[in-house]
């Protein structure tokens, strides 16, 4: 699925990054904490997370996430926003819950995460 | 500061500044993207320090990060001044974790930080004196090999 389309099905709010909508995403993985993700993710990841302060940003850069999805109508604050900018992040907020959001991808075909990197 | 043999970089980190927390982990991350490190070890390297970054601001007062690549490896290196780690191998157990609650808002916190650099790096090692601080050194080698 392509991030425009993830952002149709989920009547998600873009944040920053419509440039980068047309982004194929292979797999997401939804988490609040951190070090989870750093522990899942991998390359091309497309992270879920209620987390909205700036390290969720962070470490969608470190692990080269495709984008973020922020559940529950959550919305990072400036900072996160400008830094997801500086680092070519595309971010959306949805009004799904986070069970709703990971339901709705994986019924229309987006695969999960499940193998670490090494 | 680049020489014939490598390349090495030193960075400090202060405790408790959660809002630059990462910034270390980043700039790495980019030098060795620069550089044209394989993509997987930079994610791996990445990880790792980032992790340990995120130990420093948690727990110690402050830290220096030394940075060292060869052409063989990469090298981590981080001392810091702080409470130290009572029980290393306590600490090295996925979920044991005695952070507070203001670290676990930052989305950290749950016991994975240690394990997650010893999963990715190739060598990990850690020391700690209570009461003084800990080092770790994180090595990733470039040809895959020891």
């Amino acid at each position: 699925m392509t991030l425009r389309e993830i952002k149709e099905v989920l009547k998600a709010e873009v944040l920053c990054g419509e440039d980068s909508l047309d982004v194929e995403i292979l797999f997401a993985g939804g988490s609040d904490l951190m070090s989870d993700v750093l522990a899942f993710g991998k390359p091309g990841l497309l992270l879920l997370t209620g987390l909205t302060n700036s390290q969720s940003v962070r470490t969608a850069n470190i692990i080269d996430a495709s984008g973020i999805v922020y559940v529950r109508g959550k919305k990072p604050d400036e900072e996160g926003i400008k830094l997801a900018r500086e680092m070519g992040i595309p971010l959306l907020s949805t009004g799904f819950m986070m069970y709703t959001t990971c339901g709705i991808l994986y019924s229309k075909g987006l695969a999960g995460v499940a193998k670490s990197l090494k | 500061m680049e020489s014939e043999s490598g390349l090495s970089e030193r960075y400090e980190i202060k405790g408790g500044d959660f809002s630059r927390a990462g910034t270390i982990s980043t700039t790495i991350k980019r030098i060795l993207q620069e550089i044209g490190i394989p993509p997987d070890i930079i994610t791996r390297t990445a990880i790792a320090a980032y992790e340990a970054e995120m130990n420093v601001v948690m727990y110690a007062d402050e830290a220096v990060v030394t940075l060292n690549l060869t052409p063989e490896a990469i090298h981590i290196n981080i001392n810091d001044k702080g409470p130290g780690i009572v029980d290393i191998d306590l600490a090295m157990k996925e979920g044991f974790s005695t952070a507070t609650a203001k670290m676990r808002e930052m989305g950290f916190g749950a016991g994975m930080g240690l394990p997650n650099i010893k999963r990715n790096a190739d060598k990990f090692m850690i020391s700690s004196v209570v009461g003084k601080g800990t080092t770790y050194d994180i090595i990733l080698y470039l040809d895959g090999k020891e």
